[in-house]
């Protein structure tokens, strides 16, 4: 009888679309309950411990106007599981207007440690020569942005430091 | 032929691997297998992602995973998914292996099918061995004290096996190293090899064929096959993932070598091995470390060549359900034994580290001050998480007023606020200072960490500040210096000597104008596992 043998071919065409479906669909579910936690566990940072706090770069009651120090203090880090207290510096300089700003120690470009050239009056960075001025604008070489700044607050001569900010403008 | 197939024969492989003919007879009993490999590569997928986070030496080992468990983003769901599936892969080997016992799967010419399978339970068990110690928490250091003592103990090759475990004389750096180095360096790629001759041997043979189906038509194992094993791992997994987002799994305090009170048990799948032991004293206790288990596992090993009749229907093969449901009552009854004389460790003192803990930085009238909050169900009005709620948020935006306006406002609350709704709280003024003190403290980022303080520690701050302990002791930075400081307790007395003391001052430190103090026993382990929290 041909009208049962084709229904038969049928239904087993049906069932086998319908495996196919279910090995399809329940191994995507899988493959997504696991790479979502996965990829939530490897890319969004973890909660911080503890907001940081101000630390004590040094006096700056004695600062020259425009003559920029390296001033060297610890600094507690939270570093994954630990809390790391590394010595960390600061360039840190009176501008004209008398406010004090503090730069972070790393040339914007890719992070070397430049210094003040006494000779120059800049900052020089010996890496791939960008030069920065005594208010931290990019004067030349590949420099993205001006130097990085500490949040700063001055406390009966002693200067205090925040978090470390990039600057928004560009170079 | 696509191109790559042209270039790598990958889809041909595939193809092969989909089509092999398999019984007619083949179905739901023999997914089994499968669900094992799946749960393998998890464990591998989870295990990797951990150790991304997890630094593998003693003095690390604990606070990293403490960090994956309370800062890191789904670290909790990762560690989960690792240990319940350590515990279901157990489950699902020993599963696979009684099926194929069963239906006598492993005669002749699989002998060699089922002895791989053997040697592979006994690498999932090292797994559950090494990956034990791991956590470095007390559990783990003083489970592995007992597994590498036993290793120990085995005759003529015992020294050497507690040499190659590091463990001559103490767990320390290098049984750690070692165990570390096993979990993740060496067993993962021979269980890949065995698994993968294993499987060899399994295509080689075939799969087995009911009894007079050897003749019978056979089928292809995709897709209806294909489709049964899947929809059996995906029934394994959603019970995993299940598990491992809902069952917490503790971490407990610091491993501490000195802790004399701390009941060793392994995980529950070596219970009955454990329980074993208790039955064998002195010279005969080498028959339940070592000749039983090496007994057992010869006697799976060599189990085809002893069974080695004509294969039968499955239920026509009753002494092979006896020996199962023997082995079974078996080992129910050892791991019910052991369970049973486990003295019930005192929860209602334990802390789960596996969650934030930044309430055992706070002073003992801050503590007292979550006390009050919790007791006086200040939670039903104000939220802590910014829900909304009755009254305002107390944890969202900082609160600005004085404690003493604060007290006020806690006497006649509408006299400060008006319109306020909020009933007067009846403390005393101490009380209601030590509320304040909490409450100043509060920012969104801690307000959970410090209000899931465990009971027994509000209860002990509770009763710290009731007797003003603070007058004369300093805890936490807050106190008097005339005795003592009590930070520290834990590292220069034992529970017992505090408890003694408070009893009797004079007796145990001569000189001390302490009062002495009577409490009741549930009031004294509250107070002694409280002070025991404070920081060095």
């Amino acid at each position: 009888m041909p009208v049962t043998d084709q229904s038969a071919a049928q239904t087993e065409v049906t069932r086998r679309k319908f495996y196919v479906a279910m090995i399809y669909g329940l191994w995507s579910l899988i493959a997504a309950a696991l790479s979502i936690p996965a990829a939530i566990y490897l890319l969004i940072p973890p909660k911080l411990r503890k907001m940081p706090e101000w630390v004590e770069a040094g006096d700056v009651s004695q600062l020259e106007p425009r003559v920029p120090v390296e001033m060297v203090f610890r600094q507690n880090r939270v570093d994954g599981w630990k809390i790391q207290s590394e010595k960390t510096t600061a360039w840190v300089v009176k501008l004209s207007d008398g406010q004090v700003v503090a730069y972070g120690p790393q040339c914007t470009h890719l992070g070397c440690a430049y210094h003040w050239d006494d000779n120059r009056n800049d900052f020089l960075c010996p890496c791939h020569t960008s030069i920065f001025g005594v208010d931290g604008a990019v004067i030349s070489g590949p420099a993205p942005r001006p130097l990085d700044r500490y949040e700063t607050k001055v406390e009966n001569g002693r200067l205090l430091l925040g978090p470390l900010h990039q600057s928004k403008e560009k170079a | 032929m696509s191109w790559l197939d042209h270039r790598t024969g990958i889809e041909t492989a595939i193809r092969n691997f989909l089509y092999e003919d398999i019984p007619a007879s083949s179905g739901w009993h023999q997914v089994f297998g499968s669900i094992a490999v799946f749960l393998f590569l998890v464990q591998a997928f989870t295990g990797a992602l951990l150790a991304f986070n997890y630094a593998p030496t003693p003095g690390d080992a604990y606070n990293s995973l403490r960090y994956i468990l309370t800062e890191v983003a789904g670290g909790h769901l990762i560690r989960g998914l690792h240990h319940w599936g350590a515990s279901m892969l157990i489950v699902v080997v020993v599963l696979h292996m009684t099926q194929v016992f069963l239906y006598g799967a492993y005669k002749k010419p699989r002998e060699a099918t089922w002895m791989v399978g053997v040697v592979l339970l006994l690498l999932t068990m090292a797994y559950g061995l090494t990956g034990y110690l791991l956590p470095w928490d007390n559990r783990a250091y003083w489970g592995s004290v007992v597994a590498t003592q036993i290793a120990s103990h085995i005759p003529l090759v015992g020294p050497y096996m507690s040499r190659l475990l590091g463990g001559e004389g103490a767990i320390g750096v290098v049984t750690f190293a070692r165990f570390y180095g096993l979990h993740v360096l060496l067993l993962p790629p021979a269980t890949g090899v065995l698994i993968a001759t294993h499987i060899y041997l399994v295509r080689k043979h075939g799969v087995a064929p009911a009894p007079g189906d050897e003749v019978k038509s056979v089928k292809k194992f995709y897709p209806q096959q294909a489709f049964k094993d899947t929809v059996a791992i995906f029934a394994a997994f959603v019970v995993l993932f299940v598990m491992a987002a809902a069952v917490r799994v503790p971490l407990e305090r610091l491993a501490d070598p000195t802790d004399t009170t701390y009941i060793p048990r392994p995980d529950w799948y070596f219970l009955f091995l454990f329980q074993t032991l208790k039955f064998f004293d002195g010279p005969l206790a080498v028959v339940g470390s070592v000749i039983l288990p090496a007994l057992a596992v010869l006697a799976l090993l060599l189990a085809p060549f002893v069974d080695r009749g004509q294969v039968l229907r499955v239920t026509r093969r009753t002494a092979a359900f006896g020996i199962v449901a023997l082995a079974l009552a078996g080992w129910a009854g050892l791991t019910v034994a052991a369970i049973a004389t486990t003295p019930k460790p005192d929860n209602t003192v334990a802390i789960d580290y596996g969650a934030p803990t930044d309430w055992i930085g706070l002073s003992p009238q801050e503590l007292a001050g979550v006390g009050y909050f919790r007791k006086e169900n200040c939670a039903s009005c104000h939220s802590l998480e910014g829900k909304p709620s009755v009254g305002p948020d107390l944890a969202s935006v900082p609160i600005k007023k004085s404690a003493a306006w604060m007290i006020a406002h806690f006497k006649h609350p509408a006299a400060m606020v008006p319109g306020s709704s909020m009933p007067a709280i009846q403390l005393s003024d101490a009380q209601l200072n030590a509320l304040a003190a909490f409450l100043l403290k509060l920012t969104p980022r801690n307000a959970e960490a410090l209000s899931n303080a465990p009971d027994f520690a509000l209860q002990a701050a509770l009763l710290y500040q009731a007797k003003s302990c603070g007058s004369c002791h300093q805890a936490n930075g807050v106190g008097m210096k005339i005795g003592p400081p009590l930070n520290g307790l834990a590292r220069r007395r034992t529970r017992t000597w505090v408890a003694q003391h408070f009893a009797n001052p004079e007796a145990l430190s001569p000189g001390s104008f302490m009062p002495p103090y009577r409490f009741s026993q549930r009031e004294m382990d509250n107070l002694v596992a409280y002070l025991f929290t404070l920081p060095d």
